[in-house]
């Protein structure tokens, strides 16, 4: 497909601009004067209602097919939220309101106040910090927050533990936040290994930062003698709720001795972040972490909602205003519509799925650990590798059975990884065709392995070349 | 998969390749083999003195980004620009143009924590 550059037609026109206003210009110092004339695409209304339909017929995406990858980019968002949250009062909002007059923004000030309460309710932590704009962001957060909490107290720390089954930015988080890591394998159950825990942990480790249920798709079934561990060397315990939708109304973090925790919004509640647009990774803590809190919070006095500046040992603020105010409104109309019975359903759902899929063809592939996994389970091509089949090629050929390909080649514990997660809004048909095809690919890389390494051969773009893409980066293109 | 002899090797499958007082490192073939296509390689800088098991340098690859530990306690010499520009040198040649570093060994001693050649072929046996 050419670019909208490459259907450019010299002189061809979609908007008159009007007249140019000299007199305006002449008050413009010259330095600030455009010299060049501005390369845009010259081409009509209906060039760019053609050219970008086109180009947005060839997207893959969870509006359009089933998407194994799961909540890692993000799950099916429901409409009526999109809905809500595009109506003019919000889209139009402007954040120095609530700075400037309180009393026009009551509304927002107090969904803000409201997704702050009940994220507390759900993970059983003390206070919430809006503010950070994605899940890393969160953590970087969670980290200082870490800081300021050891350093009010004396205390000299330099390490945070991580167990090998973690997310990838928990490492780089702690490392931004100024701590070396300790990095802890799994055993062979898959779980953080304890016995080198207690080898590796000392009266310097400032924390721990755990993935529960962890990248394995697994519940770490020693957190309560961890968590015991860490607080007897006053190391806090860090939660990574990535996979926070595999536990909704089952396990709080809070109540069995979690100190911080962030949410990736919209992972568990449902909010558009595909591409790396704007997410949300709010940040809970526990009662001995709440006077670290960055500034400004929302708070409610006499039946009125404010903010306060006042926090004591406040880390400061690690966003502007409260972060994205759209995300955080999305999941609120999310969690309010599905109340306390539906959030249940939604882990209870996303676990059985998961567990169905894997019942039905881990015969067909090898599973690393194999136990009843949570929302996610991790499996290795390495059945197929015999017939020099990997976990990439099973990915493309995937493609061409109108799947998103699942995450491969993480976590990286797991040689030749496929990790799947389906979510909780598919249905047992679309489960069925899923594992009907990852049966036939078990089979034809038996006898056809070829077929599988060609893939994929139904998409605008063939096999691409992704050390050729990385190695020689060419990021613009002459006009 | 090619293991060669005369080297010594650590269990992150990196080498070292001893000449008097300089050893030159790199990763095994194994382990290009297991990345995947390189896409980037951080080199140490020169004049960083590092010891036996402490991460000398990243990788980046198709699938993963790793660390590179360094075989033996040492101050970096002399990094392989070449792979600046082409990284792919260490999937196509591990053991010859695509070594990282020269290390000025500090103690010769260390060599006793690594494996021979035979040792290292027993271990990829065991993880096969």
């Amino acid at each position: 497909m050419k670019t909208i550059f490459e259907n450019s037609i010299k002189g061809r026109k979609g908007v008159i601009s009007g007249e140019v206003n000299n007199d305006l210009i002449k008050k413009i110092d010259e330095k600030f004067l455009r010299k060049e004339e501005l390369s845009l695409p010259e081409v009509s209304e209906l060039d760019v209602i053609r050219h970008y339909i086109n180009l947005s017929k060839l997207n893959f995406s969870v509006d359009t097919e089933f998407y194994p990858l799961g909540s890692c980019t993000m799950k099916y968002n429901p409409k009526v939220c999109e809905k809500l949250a595009s109506r003019e009062e919000f889209l139009n909002l402007h954040p120095f309101l609530s700075y400037i007059d309180e009393d026009s923004v009551q509304g927002v000030l107090e969904i803000i106040y409201e997704i702050s309460r009940l994220l507390c309710e759900i993970t059983g932590m003390k206070k919430i910090t809006t503010q950070p704009y994605a899940g890393a962001h969160g953590e970087l957060t969670g980290v200082l927050l870490m800081a300021a909490y050891h350093k009010a107290k004396g205390n000299n720390k330099k390490y945070i533990i991580i167990p090998d089954s973690a997310h990838g930015t928990n490492p780089a988080s702690a490392a931004m936040g100024g701590y070396s890591i300790i990095s802890i394998p799994v055993d062979k159950d898959g779980n953080m290994d304890v016995n080198i825990l207690k080898e590796k942990i000392n009266e310097e480790v400032a924390g721990i930062m755990m993935t529960v249920p962890s990248t394995l798709g697994l519940f770490e079934k020693n957190i309560k003698e961890i968590i015991e561990l860490a607080h007897k060397y006053d190391a806090l315990m860090y939660y990574d709720g990535a996979n926070l939708n595999a536990i909704l109304g089952k396990l709080k973090p809070g109540e069995i001795g979690f100190d911080i925790i962030h949410i990736n919004l919209h992972k568990t509640f449902s909010t558009p972040h595909g591409g790396g647009g704007p997410g949300s990774g709010v940040v809970g803590v526990s009662g001995k972490i709440m006077d670290f809190l960055p500034v400004p919070e929302v708070i409610k006095e006499n039946e009125k909602f404010k903010l306060n500046f006042n926090i004591k040992n406040s880390i400061g603020s690690v966003a502007s205003f409260y972060g994205n105010f759209q995300v955080l409104l999305k999941a609120f109309i999310y969690i309010i519509l599905l109340g306390k019975k539906g959030l249940i359903k939604v882990s209870e759902v996303a676990v059985l799925n998961a567990n169905y899929i894997l019942a039905k063809i881990k015969s067909y592939y090898d599973v690393p650990y194999n136990r009843i996994c949570m929302h996610e389970f991790v499996l290795s091509a390495r059945k197929q590798l015999k017939n020099g089949v990997h976990a990439i090629d099973i990915a493309k050929y995937l493609i061409d059975n109108k799947i998103h390909p699942p995450t491969v080649y993480f976590p990286l514990v797991v040689e030749e990884a496929i990790m799947i997660e389906p979510t909780e809004t598919e249905s047992k048909q679309t489960l069925d065709e899923f594992i009907d095809i990852m049966i036939k690919i078990a089979e034809i890389s038996e006898k056809e392995p070829e077929k599988i390494k060609q893939a994929p051969l139904k998409t605008p773009i063939l096999r691409v070349d992704e050390a050729k893409a990385a190695r020689e980066l060419k990021l613009k293109c002459d006009i | 998969m090619n293991v060669r002899q005369g080297y010594f090797y650590t269990k992150e499958h990196e080498w070292a390749k001893i000449e008097g007082k300089i050893a030159k490192v790199g990763i095994t073939d194994y382990a290009q083999h297991k990345l995947g296509d390189l896409t980037y390689v951080e080199l140490p800088q020169i004049g960083k003195v590092i010891k036996q098991g402490e991460v000398l340098n990243g990788l980046e690859s198709v699938k993963a980004a790793s660390d590179v530990y360094s075989p033996l306690s040492g101050k970096v010499i002399k990094v392989n620009n070449a792979l600046e520009n082409d990284p792919g040198l260490i999937n196509k040649s591990p053991y010859d143009d695509g070594w990282i570093a020269e290390i000025e060994i500090q103690n010769e001693e260390e060599t006793k924590n690594l494996m021979s050649a035979d040792e290292y072929l027993n271990l990829l046996g065991q993880s096969k």
